[in-house]
């Protein structure tokens, strides 16, 4: 019976594919746009005479002796301080990825057992914490880091990331271990465990479909802030995104403008290699919540 | 769990979020309520053989003593709030005194700054949300629909704008809109205008953020509506289809209906996430003719002379304000599932 509900009419399959490539244009189209035109020169990427330039290389063949050049990404490495930027951004994600799981898988574990009512506020407050933009929290860190002199400093922004992703982090722990059969770690209880030893031997070994889920969302929070380290980290600790904002504030002057291209395309390759691989968690992370039949 | 177990495992969580999320909020209100020291100003007697003259300089001694007797700046109420950059209450009672018309009324009203990123912050929310619950759900019924070896690949490819941070994402359009990129070049051509690009108008430039909204919004929209469709019950879809139902029919009555708490679900977020809209703003470099609450902060902070804390704080809390508005009904409806729970 499936089969014949299923069964589309060519109709529908032509239209359908139709729509899907165009779609699927819009949405990649961009990023492989950007990726050719970070091997040409910027006459030929914004090239006010003729855009076939950026597909032929013609002034790139002109200014380097060849169609496509290395120029942007050596020299945005080099001269840029690219490296040191993505230096930086691999600290404060994989810091934020592993204290934001430590204290979210504890938090969550205690909330999704405790069958008191308290658990339900401090849940709802967490709600209310995702929803703060961003910039209004960093609007009110300002002033008293300046007087702390902890202002600029990795450790500080770190710290920040990992509180502002605590809500999100929380709440998909939360219910993922709501599915976990309570009876696992209550058997364990009776046998005379603590409640931590029935969280580390117990818990800790199943929890990993859930906490990888939840450890990609702290990455991708990490990886791609901007608002938080722009405004946090002073400029010599500044992490990919900021840094390709500062190459476009110094614009115009030629070269720079094509060193924040090239920065684009190292800073989302690894991001898009990441995601290709944990695809499936990020989609059941995201319907978390939302789907419930 | 005991109360005091569960004490010790909330703890680090609790901590980091009173002291990062809660703590910051009380601050940025204490903040809006101060405003920035006066400079101190000294008269200054200059004598040449013809004549002295009298200048009025920065005394700049007294002003950075004062500035570290009082860093946060003096206390000034709720002044901020209603100063010529934020609800500008005075400015609006003349406004409203002095109009020959409603219309010159409204154009004062909304060329102050607040009303002014107002206005645009709100357009792009109600503008950017439902195109993008609609696209998203199109995507999603396309894309499941197709032989399952391709969906992986389909997926992830459907996804990527929503992946890239904003910024990075404005600006990869933006290279390609702008009037040396391939598609404003293009454009440009094609209605035989060299002068047309974005940055022409301000509505092409509102357009074009709006564009770019639902292209960043709209993978949520169909991940979330992909993942519903797979629990659409069979049973209802089947009977109509021996009942004769075409397929449009099957997804217009049957589908949909189903689809509807996810689909109030994803605007609520959509509105809350749009609300807090900037960095596109920063990547498409639209500061002049679109601002948004957000970006008012941020160039608070971002001021060249002294950062104005006070300006920021008051935009933030009235941010807030608006977040809360957004936020009522995704709150009544958790608290709602979760009394079901229970």
């Amino acid at each position: 019976m499936n089969q014949t509900i299923n069964k589309y009419s060519k109709q529908i399959i032509i239209v359908n594919s139709i729509f899907i490539l165009f779609w699927l244009t819009i949405s990649i189209f961009p990023f492989i746009w950007t990726l050719w035109g970070s091997f040409k020169v910027k006459a030929d990427f914004f090239s006010r005479a003729d855009w076939t330039y950026a597909l032929s290389g013609f002034n790139t063949l002109i200014e380097t002796g060849a169609t496509t050049t290395f120029k942007a990404y050596l020299e945005s490495w080099t001269e840029g301080e690219f490296g040191r930027a993505t230096m930086n951004t691999m600290i404060v994600t994989v810091s934020v990825v592993s204290i934001s799981l430590f204290l979210g898988t504890l938090g969550a574990y205690a909330l999704s057992r405790s069958t008191f009512k308290y658990t339900f506020y401090i849940l709802i407050i967490a709600l209310i914490f995702r929803a703060m933009p961003h910039i209004t929290l960093v609007s009110g860190y300002l002033f008293p880091f300046f007087q702390l002199n902890i202002w600029g400093i990795l450790p500080t922004t770190i710290i920040v990331l990992v509180a502002i992703n605590q809500p999100f982090t929380l709440w998909l722990l939360y219910s993922f271990f709501k599915t976990v059969p309570k009876e696992l770690d209550e058997s364990a209880l009776i046998d005379g465990c603590s409640y931590f030893q029935a969280f580390r031997y117990i818990i800790m070994p199943v929890m990993w479909p859930g906490v990888v889920t939840a450890g990609l969302f702290s990455m991708m929070l990490a990886y791609n802030d901007f608002t938080v380290t722009a405004l946090l980290l002073n400029q010599h600790n500044y992490t990919m995104v900021p840094k390709i904002n500062a190459y476009l504030g110094t614009v115009e002057y030629g070269g720079n403008y094509m060193w924040a291209v090239s920065s684009v395309v190292s800073a989302t390759a690894p991001l898009f290699m990441i995601i290709w691989f944990f695809q499936r968690q990020l989609i059941s992370g995201l319907t978390a919540g939302a789907v419930k039949g | 769990m005991p109360h005091r177990t569960f004490f010790w495992f909330i703890l680090p969580t609790a901590l980091a979020m009173i002291l990062f999320i809660g703590l910051p909020i009380v601050s940025s209100f204490f903040q809006s309520l101060h405003i920035e020291n006066e400079q101190v100003l000294m008269e200054v007697e200059n004598c040449d053989p013809f004549g002295c003259t009298t200048n009025v300089r920065v005394d700049v001694e007294a002003t950075e003593k004062i500035e570290a007797e009082n860093p946060l700046g003096r206390f000034n109420g709720f002044g901020t709030y209603t100063d010529r950059n934020h609800l500008a209450f005075d400015e609006i009672r003349e406004a409203w005194d002095n109009k020959s018309s409603i219309g010159e009324f409204k154009d004062i009203v909304l060329n102050l700054p607040f009303y002014k990123a107002l206005l645009f912050t709100l357009t792009f929310c109600f503008a950017v949300t439902p195109p993008v619950i609609v696209l998203g759900f199109i995507v999603a019924l396309s894309v499941n629909t197709l032989a399952k070896s391709l969906k992986g690949l389909i997926v992830f490819g459907t996804i990527l704008p929503m992946i890239v941070t904003p910024l990075i994402g404005s600006l990869v359009l933006f290279w390609m809109i702008d009037s040396q990129g391939i598609i404003g070049a293009s454009i440009q051509i094609l209605f035989d205008d060299p002068n047309l690009s974005l940055k022409a108008s301000s509505n092409l430039t509102w357009i074009t953020l709006i564009i770019y909204g639902i292209w960043h919004n709209t993978p949520f929209a169909f991940v979330v509506f992909y993942a519903a469709l797979q629990t659409v019950p069979q049973d209802p879809l089947e009977a109509a289809y021996i009942d004769g139902a075409t397929r449009f029919e099957r997804v217009r009555f049957i589908v949909i209906p189903h689809l509807y708490p996810v689909a109030t679900f994803i605007m609520l977020i959509c509105l809350m996430d749009n609300f807090r809209v900037f960095e596109p703003i920063i990547g498409f470099s639209a500061e002049g003719v679109a601002q948004s609450l957000s970006w008012m902060i941020y160039q608070d902070l971002r001021n060249e002379n002294k950062m104005l804390f006070g300006s920021a704080g008051a935009t933030s809390m009235l941010t807030i304000l608006g977040i809360a508005f957004l936020l009522t009904p995704v709150l009544i409806r958790t608290w709602k599932e979760f009394k079901t729970e229970r």
